[in-house]
């Protein structure tokens, strides 16, 4: 699965798009683990942006509860942000949007990895700055 | 096979419903009861249809025991929970007199899938016949040793009924009374064991106590194979898929999400989600129930998915 990956400061927004279903799902996981292994070896911030994902299933669900073990282990973090309804809505129904870290916007899951993030994300999204 | 019907539903121990929760579905009711007419029944069954059915009813607490009404004199039955004791009274009352013959087949031997055994009044009447089914070695053990002393006061010698027990082989489908039943392993504690019943061109699959590896894809094609086209899938969908992969990883359960994708894959009519945790209450099952619904609906492919919650007396017809 192609990942459109951008970096923030040392936080890294990775956007996959699609389906992560049975199918997608061992893809997904295996373009995320090198983001994984560099955001826990720099203590850093993993954001998905998820604004292009039409929808997920429990086995790609399962690969956001390992990927958030992982960086909670090595004091990082995994954050993911922009969730279309349908799959906010599965998020709801699973009870996933209380177990990981999920933001409204990507604005508001930069603000969490940081200033210096949010300064470089807002200057990119040429957002005004507050 | 005409029709599945459910005398306990709930998880690992039979529940009851207290005063308290009792006093709290009166209050709703009256409630939503107030500024109409009551004056006839029609009126009261009215209101009564505009409630949920966690108000209006209880899903009930008995442990696990489904029925299978084949159309055929015997009678099928799948675990012998607590609901195994209603179930007994009712074939009783149904054919009195005559000589009746009992299929059960049990998932597994956990305590709240045995534990009506007991007070099945019609293995106390000879002439009767009751045959039970499983993939455990220890089938008969199991069963005997919850009898014996210091847990129970009687012994299996109290049985007037002819008990014989059968052992199923996984993935060989066995004829049963004209009924064809498939058996398949599952992941539980001490391992679990699903049925797959077809007859007369109708499918049930009973899958209860049965946890799902997400990441092994051989694992969930056996499951969709085994779901297949069912007409009824009967589902341990106990926990959050959340909760079952994380603080309840390895508990033996499932979830409702897991049920609906599941079903989906198999192509299967009717998703019933069993084996409720016994923390819920009504209201907590309703919600489980309107989520699984909404989820069916929204990843729906090109099949609809009917979505149902097991409540203690509910029949589907197949």
């Amino acid at each position: 699965m192609q990942l459109e990956i951008h970096r923030f400061a040392d936080t890294v927004v990775a956007a996959p798009a699609g389906r992560i279903d049975h199918l997608g799902a061992a893809p997904f996981q295996a373009a995320l683990q090198p983001l994984l292994d560099e955001v826990c070896a720099a203590r850093s911030a993993l954001v998905l942006d998820f604004a292009r994902v039409e929808y997920i299933s429990s086995v790609g669900l399962r690969v956001l509860m390992v990927s958030a073990r992982q960086t909670r282990e090595q004091q990082a973090q995994l954050l993911v942000a922009n969730l279309q309804t349908v799959v906010r809505e599965i998020f709801a129904i699973s009870r996933f949007d209380r177990v990981l870290t999920v933001v409204p916007t990507l604005d508001e899951a930069m603000a969490q990895c940081g200033a210096q993030a949010q300064v470089q994300y807002r200057a990119a999204a040429g957002a005004p700055r507050p | 096979m005409k029709r599945v019907r459910f005398w306990g539903t709930r998880g690992s121990l039979p529940i009851a419903l207290t005063a308290d929760g009792v006093r709290r579905k009166l209050l709703t009711a009256l409630a939503t009861a107030h500024g109409r007419p009551l004056d006839t029944e029609a009126a009261r069954e009215a209101v009564l249809a505009d409630l949920p059915f966690g108000i209006a009813g209880t899903y009930g607490g008995h442990s696990s025991c489904v029925q299978i009404e084949t159309g055929g004199p015997d009678f099928f039955v799948c675990d012998m929970g607590s609901g195994l004791r209603p179930f007994g009274l009712a074939a009783m009352a149904q054919r009195a007199g005559a000589s009746q013959t009992f299929h059960i087949f049990q998932s597994h031997l956990h305590w709240d899938h045995i534990m009506g055994l007991p007070f099945f009044v019609p293995a106390f009447i000879p002439g009767n016949r009751v045959v039970v089914y499983g993939g455990h070695r220890e089938l008969e053990s199991a069963l005997r040793r919850q009898q014996e002393p210091p847990s129970f006061p009687v012994d299996f010698s109290i049985f007037g009924a002819k008990l014989e027990f059968v052992h199923l082989e996984p993935g060989r489908q066995v004829d049963v009374a004209g009924v064809g039943v498939t058996t398949l392993l599952q992941r539980h504690g001490g391992d679990s064991y699903g049925y797959r019943f077809e007859a007369q061109g109708k499918t049930v699959v009973y899958s209860t106590d049965s946890e799902h590896p997400l990441a092994d894809p051989a694992h969930t094609e056996r499951f969709v194979g085994f779901f297949r086209d069912a007409d009824l899938v009967v589902f341990d969908g106990m926990y959050s898929l959340a909760d079952s992969i994380s603080v309840k990883a390895d508990w033996g359960h499932s979830s409702n999400v897991v049920g609906v994708e599941l079903c989906q894959l198999a192509g299967a009519r009717h998703l019933c989600l069993y084996h409720h945790e016994p923390v819920f209450d009504d209201a907590a099952i309703d919600a489980v129930l309107a989520e699984t619904r909404r989820l069916e609906e929204i990843t729906r492919g090109s099949k609809p998915l009917r979505v149902s919650a097991a409540y203690d007396g509910l029949a589907i017809e197949l």
